[in-house]
């Protein structure tokens, strides 16, 4: 535990990005199984100890101090578990303090009745460091900025292997970990993918710009507004993920039990309708699909009025055979052949675009009137489906207006009516590539673009989020991406950026999108038009 | 009962005496001045008289000019004033010089603590608990979550850093007054012998300490030497400094902070502290009630810091306290 203590700690006064990566690979690397898969779930927020609450920490603290003491103390803190660990009486001869899994074993076996005096004979065990560390573990509640990108970032650089092969293998595995760190670190086979139904990264697209690309090589498809999800069946059981590889089958139950053969399919998910704009039995615009989203359980309501389907892009793997490393022409060809065999009503096809030239093809997306495009995708044909973003091979060209993915990093309280809630918005850019060290820094401030349903979500995402505080503003732990929409851009020599933006709004709230990826300083850099 | 214990008025800006005519630690210019400690917070310049420890009054001439008006005064010795007001300077082993202040009338003792604390510090004479009637005392850390670990574990993380970043520097922020001194007095007594170096603001402060006989080890100015130099090395430099352009002449400092503040995440992160040292010159929780049971005073009045909380275990522990409300006494001192 004193490790992980020193970890913590060094990780709370650490701000760049590399330094935390290098933290947390140390750790991985001279810490033994089973702790450090331990320590790297409690990082991720992957551990849930329901016996342990905030309110379990303040009754068993006030059974030993003054409330009115503690509650001065935790007014001045600001935290109830660094006051708690603060306050607690430390016993003449500690005995030895817990390892991480021996702390993990014992909350797990915590219930409600037996949580309070099995907690205090844990601190009792530990230094005020080490019950810091000890009770962000036990309430989940870590807000120390580290995202579970960032996570498997440090653990492929402490292993020396690719993060690709971290993303794959890390889903369908749970605390602590054992095959995987057995992988990376003993050189053992890769934890087994063949019956569970695993998360596969996405292949992802740079923006266009002023890149000119030839017809002949690329073809062009429709960009739609909706999410992109992966869906996957294997062992007999179906997941539904998101962008970030979270599993949202349970929003989307009706899609899970469309896919009844074993395959891997890369779609957008949409919401048929003519609600707000769509055309009758089309795709509906994305506020439709807000509905849907973010629920935990499905109203049946919900289910007719918002049915949801997958417009299929792309076929990563059918019945055992992985086609990603075939080109986009072959994948394509299968993707066609396959269709018939799955449910008309829950999967259409996402249609290519017929287009000799890049011009004929700005016409073609000028016009597209439907509220569902987003803007166009260009595909080289012979290229197969790799991880992450690869220079050559996809481009998105979005619709005007223009938009940026952004992060959310400071937060205010507004005026009037919104003074009591976080409703002004700082948010930034990658000043480079995220995975290799590079920072946020803000472009932009709105206050507007969201309706009263949003700024409550937002608002309470804000609390939930906050790393720092000052005065009336909240820094947040830099994990929500925010599109924001604008009319221009322009240098500035004001703003750190060197960038001004004109008329930001919050366009949408992009919770299936990983922080790593919003945009680049340098893609809003592209968009100055002085 | 007697509120104000008529002779003794706790006013916004000081304490005054009534009988003598004179103020202690006060926040405007007076004709007669009573001075604990040299910090800016209890001494200014611009009194008619001031009366004080020889190393107090060296600290104000240095920092304020004292225009030929101080007083020096002993530790131990007492000092008649008029109206049969009698004064003596105790030690409060809080920074060089530093006197907590007796006071005795018509059979009555009071005792004004200053800034004070109870651990030991090689750069200056230990706090000498005195009995009294009214114990007129600080709460700075008077909370129960300050309790500063002991000095020694400070300092050994920060010879464990310096030792593991041989290409980069350890930059301490420590104030000028106080904690520079002992922050490198502990460094030495922990054997570091390599000579540290300075921001040139830290310079003649501690040339008055090593003045007063207290042996700082060998210190160079970080202005003399190129940033290859102090690759490797200790720098000290005020607070102020510590991300500032100046610390831009330095490889890749790692930013430290010694301040007792430094207990609390939050305020370590709010000054981009990488390094936290939890030292401070001022008592903490444990040793500020301690220091009340053992004086064990009729009354407690306490004059700036986190009064509320110390208010509360006086009334949970049976003690008559009252918090006065004196303005400047800054908390930034610590
Ligand atoms: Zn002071
Ligand atoms: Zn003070």
């Amino acid at each position: 535990m004193e490790e992980f203590a020193i970890l913590l700690d060094s990780l709370v006064y650490t701000r760049s990005r590399n330094g935390k990566l290098k933290l947390i690979a140390d750790y991985l690397r001279s810490t033994p199984d089973p702790d450090r898969g331990w320590a790297l779930a409690a990082l991720t927020d992957g551990l849930d100890f329901p016996a342990v609450k905030s309110s379990t920490i303040r009754n068993l603290l006030t059974e030993r101090i003054d409330p009115v003491l503690f509650a001065l103390s935790r007014d001045y803190v600001g935290d109830t578990a660094e006051t708690a660990s603060l306050l607690w009486p430390e016993p003449p001869d500690p005995p030895a303090p817990p390892s991480v899994s021996e702390a993990v074993e014992a909350l797990s076996a915590m219930t409600r009745t037996s949580v309070l005096p099995e907690l205090a004979r844990l601190l009792d065990r530990l230094d005020a460091n080490g019950r810091f560390a000890l009770l962000k573990l036990a309430t989940g509640a870590m807000r120390i900025g580290i995202s579970a990108r960032l996570a498997k970032l440090a653990f492929a650089l402490a292993f020396d292997v690719a993060i690709d092969d971290v993303e794959e293998y890390w889903h369908g595995q749970t605390p602590p970990y054992l095959p995987l760190f057995d992988w990376a670190a003993n050189g053992a086979p890769p934890p087994s993918a063949e019956n569970v139904p695993l998360f596969r990264p996405f292949m992802l697209a740079h923006p266009l710009e002023d890149t000119i690309v030839d017809m002949v090589d690329y073809v062009a498809e429709w960009k739609w507004d909706g999410i992109r999800v992966q869906l996957v069946n294997a062992g007999g059981e179906t997941r539904l993920y998101s962008r970030s590889g979270d599993d949202i089958s349970g929003t989307f139950p009706e899609l899970a039990a469309a896919l009844q053969i074993p395959a891997v399919l890369d779609g957008e998910l949409l919401v048929r309708g003519s609600h707000q704009g769509g055309e009758e039995g089309g795709a509906a615009s994305f506020n439709a699909l807000q509905q849907r989203l973010g629920r935990k359980a499905v109203p049946k309501r919900m289910l007719e009025d918002y049915p949801a389907f997958v417009r299929l892009y792309d076929l990563l793997i059918v019945e055992g055979e992985d086609l990603r490393g075939l080109s986009w022409v072959q994948r394509r060809a299968l993707l066609e052949s396959f269709l018939p065999r799955l449910d008309p009503q829950r999967f259409d096809l996402s249609a290519v675009i017929e287009a000799a030239s890049l011009d004929e093809l700005a016409a073609i997306r000028e016009r597209a009137r439907d509220d569902a495009i987003e803007g166009v995708m260009l595909k080289r044909r012979d290229s197969p489906y790799v991880a992450g973003r690869r220079t050559g091979l996809w481009y998105k060209w979005k619709r005007d207006p223009l938009l940026v993915d952004c992060v959310l990093m400071y937060a205010q309280r507004g005026s009037g009516k919104r003074s009591s809630f976080y409703s002004d918005y700082t948010f930034g850019c990658w000043d480079g590539d995220p995975d290799q060290g590079a920072e946020l820094l803000p472009v932009g401030k709105a206050y507007f673009g969201f309706t009263d349903e949003e700024l409550k979500w937002l608002d309470r995402y804000v609390r939930n989020h906050t790393v720092n505080r000052f005065g009336p503003v909240r820094e947040t732990d830099k994990s929500l991406v925010l599109e924001v929409a604008f009319d221009s851009v322009h240098l500035s020599k004001r703003h750190k950026s060197g960038l001004a933006m004109r008329f930001p709004r919050i366009n949408r709230i992009r919770t299936d999108k990983p922080a790593h990826e919003a945009d680049h300083i340098e893609t809003l850099k592209a968009l100055v038009r002085d | 009962m007697r509120a104000d214990r008529g002779w003794i008025q706790p006013e916004p800006w000081g304490i005054r005496i009534v009988p003598a005519d004179c103020w202690i630690d006060p926040a405007r210019p007076v004709e007669l001045a009573l001075v604990t400690h040299g910090h800016s917070d209890h001494a200014r310049g611009g009194h008619g008289r001031t009366l004080a420890t020889p190393p107090t009054l060296a600290i104000m001439g240095l920092r304020y000019g004292l225009d030929g008006g101080g007083v020096p005064v002993d530790y131990g010795e007492t000092t008649s004033l008029p109206g049969g007001v009698r004064a003596t300077w105790l030690p409060a082993g809080h920074v060089l010089g530093s006197a907590q202040i007796l006071l005795e009338h018509a059979g009555e003792r009071v005792i004004v603590t200053g800034d004070f604390k109870r651990r030991l510090d090689p750069t200056c004479v230990p706090f000498l608990p005195t009995r009294c009637d009214i114990l007129i005392t600080e709460a700075t850390f008077g909370l129960p979550v300050f309790r500063h670990p002991p000095v020694e574990e400070e300092i050994a993380r920060l010879l464990t850093t310096r030792a593991a970043n041989p290409d980069r520097c350890v930059l301490a922020g420590a104030y000028a007054l106080g904690k520079a001194q002992r922050l490198i007095a502990e460094l030495r007594l922990a054997g570091y012998a390599e000579p540290i170096f300075l921001h040139g603001a830290m310079e003649r402060m501690c040339r008055l300490y090593e003045g007063f006989g207290i042996d700082l080890g060998e210190l160079r100015l970080v202005a003399d030497v190129s940033k290859a130099d102090l690759a490797g090395q200790v720098v000290i430099c005020p607070p102020s400094a510590l991300t500032d352009r100046w610390s831009r002449r330095l490889p890749d400092p790692i930013t430290a902070m010694a301040s007792g503040w430094m207990r609390v995440r939050q305020r370590a992160r709010q000054r981009n502290v990488e390094l936290p040292l939890i030292i401070s010159d001022h008592a903490d929780w444990d040793e500020l009630t301690a220091t009340i049971a053992e004086v064990d005073p009729a009354e407690t009045w306490i004059t700036h810091g986190r009064e509320e909380a110390l208010l509360r275990w006086c009334e949970l522990n049976q003690r008559k306290a009252r918090a006065l409300a004196m303005v400047g006494y800054e908390d930034e001192d610590d």
